[in-house]
């Protein structure tokens, strides 16, 4: 008997209310691989392995006090929610996702997931600590736990995390690793590209890194359980699917509007959860969402999340009279023959 | 009308944009490089345009996936390459697509087009009618 869920087989939870790990361990072997993503996944997880210590947020002092008192706010409360989130990420999300694992292999790359939600929290301390004083933390603490969205939202994703369908779990996680945080991400980017707090803004853009490993490789085993189940199966999980992603945009919509609607940034905060909707969505195996016209990020936060993103690697809407011939970029990479 | 060759892995994200190109319907036929080398190798004879998604880390080392390094270590293939289109992440910042800079700069061919995750039907229309208009230049400029 395989230690291993089969396909379709569900985790339950055990009566004692706690989520039930597997039976039995079978000693992991990396040698004998059944799904070569696991592998190469574990591997740019490992690559990209950073702790907050590396990054001197403490630069950003200087450049903290330059806002001004709403914009402080919404700046802590928005750190506020993302450290909730990746709490949960780390200590239920993550380690939700372990006991429908179908390999070992895939347990293995569960928990690295789980270990750098959990520096991903740890990093938001860091970030506290440096710029913010104790009484305005512990009061930016006290809205997060008294803000309605933000506690739905948590209250959406954990009830998935808890229940009782492998597949669900997946798109739950892959929703909040691909869309919810975008809502808190877009303050540091939009600092970032006004040239402030730009160290607190490199530490988010490695966690945005992450993010982006775990939401693909999660997506993808969604796709992979999704082709073991019958096609109304199907047809039920994408409906869910598309149901939950409305839910959670209704309310990351009321949320936006609660953290920056004074500020005046709430339609530039949408337009960037649209877009990154859509990338959810992807994740999962489906086609974008939200049409283009709603989708277009302010291309000065754009920047500020891929310098390369506003290049001109659009030959083909072009005259065609001149191209881009890639910059030289030294790899690593030692099998290139020529 | 030159080729379209393209890598995916087994994630099957380029393999889907490319099959909404319905580029055998514009006579533009399309190669996939094998996922693993005991697949066996790619061999093409046909001028093409090489479409490969970026494989993410920050850093570049292993951005262009180790199949289509094997593809252009061929002479011969590297010989017919025209241009690359890449698929990415911007999560991935400075590293965004970048399969792209560095195919088009080792080949010395232009960077066509970029575009994200599964590209959107925006993309495929772009990309679709782009290689379109590509081919044709590129006939009319050898001819």
């Amino acid at each position: 008997m395989s230690n291993y869920l089969e396909i379709g087989e569900k985790n339950t939870m055990a009566p004692t209310g706690k989520l039930k790990l597997i039976d039995r361990v079978t000693a992991i072997n990396w040698n004998r691989l059944q799904d070569e993503k696991d592998l190469e996944v574990w591997d740019r997880l490992v690559g990209n392995f950073w702790l907050p210590e590396k990054v001197p947020v403490s630069n950003d002092i200087q450049s903290w006090h330059t806002l001004n008192e709403a914009e402080r706010l919404m700046t802590t409360r928005v750190f506020t929610g993302l450290t909730l989130l990746d709490t949960i990420q780390g200590t239920v999300g993550a380690v939700s996702l372990i006991p429908d694992a179908l390999t070992p292999h895939e347990e293995a790359v569960y928990t690295n997931i789980a270990f750098m939600e959990s520096v991903h929290a740890k990093s938001y301390s860091s970030i506290f600590s440096t710029l913010i004083s104790t009484k305005e933390i512990d009061e930016a603490f006290a809205w997060s736990e008294s803000n309605p969205q933000l506690q739905r939202k948590a209250e959406i994703v954990l009830d998935y995390y808890r229940g009782d369908d492998p597949l669900k779990r997946k798109v739950a996680s892959t929703m909040l690793e691909s869309f919810l945080f975008y809502s808190g991400f877009y303050a540091p980017m939009y600092w970032s590209s006004r040239a402030k707090l730009t160290n607190t803004a490199d530490l988010i853009r490695l966690i945005i890194r992450d993010e982006a490993v775990h939401g693909y490789y999660i997506g993808y085993k969604y796709q992979k359980g999704l082709q073991q189940v019958t096609t109304a199966e199907q047809e039920e999980l994408k409906a869910y699917t598309f149901e939950l992603l409305f839910e959670l945009y209704e309310n990351e919509v009321e949320y936006t509007d609660a953290l920056y609607g004074e500020l005046g940034l709430s339609e530039d905060v949408k337009a960037f959860l649209r877009y990154n909707a859509n990338k959810a969505l992807m994740n999962l195996g489906y086609e974008a969402l939200f049409p283009k016209e709603d989708t277009a990020v302010n291309p000065a936060i754009l920047a500020a999340l891929s310098p390369n993103a506003d290049e001109n690697h659009d030959f083909f809407s072009g005259s065609g009279s001149s191209y881009v011939i890639g910059k030289a970029v030294a790899t690593q990479d030692d099998d290139w023959d020529f | 009308m030159g080729a379209l060759v393209y890598f995916s892995s087994v994630s099957d994200n380029t393999h889907r944009f490319v099959q909404r190109l319905g580029l055998p319907d514009l006579g533009i036929p399309v190669h996939r490089i094998p996922l693993r080398p005991a697949d066996g190798f790619l061999t093409v004879d046909e001028p093409y345009v090489l479409m490969a998604p970026t494989y993410g880390g920050g850093n570049e080392g292993g951005a262009v996936p180790r199949q289509v390094r094997r593809f252009l270590g061929d002479v011969d293939n590297r010989s017919l390459i025209r241009g690359v289109i890449a698929a990415g992440n911007t999560n991935f910042g400075a590293a965004y697509c970048i399969a792209g800079d560095i195919i088009s700069a080792k080949c010395q061919v232009p960077y066509l087009y970029a575009f994200e995750l599964l590209g959107t039907a925006e993309d495929a229309e772009r990309v679709r009618d782009g290689l379109g208009r590509f081919w044709q230049r590129q006939s009319l400029i050898s001819a």
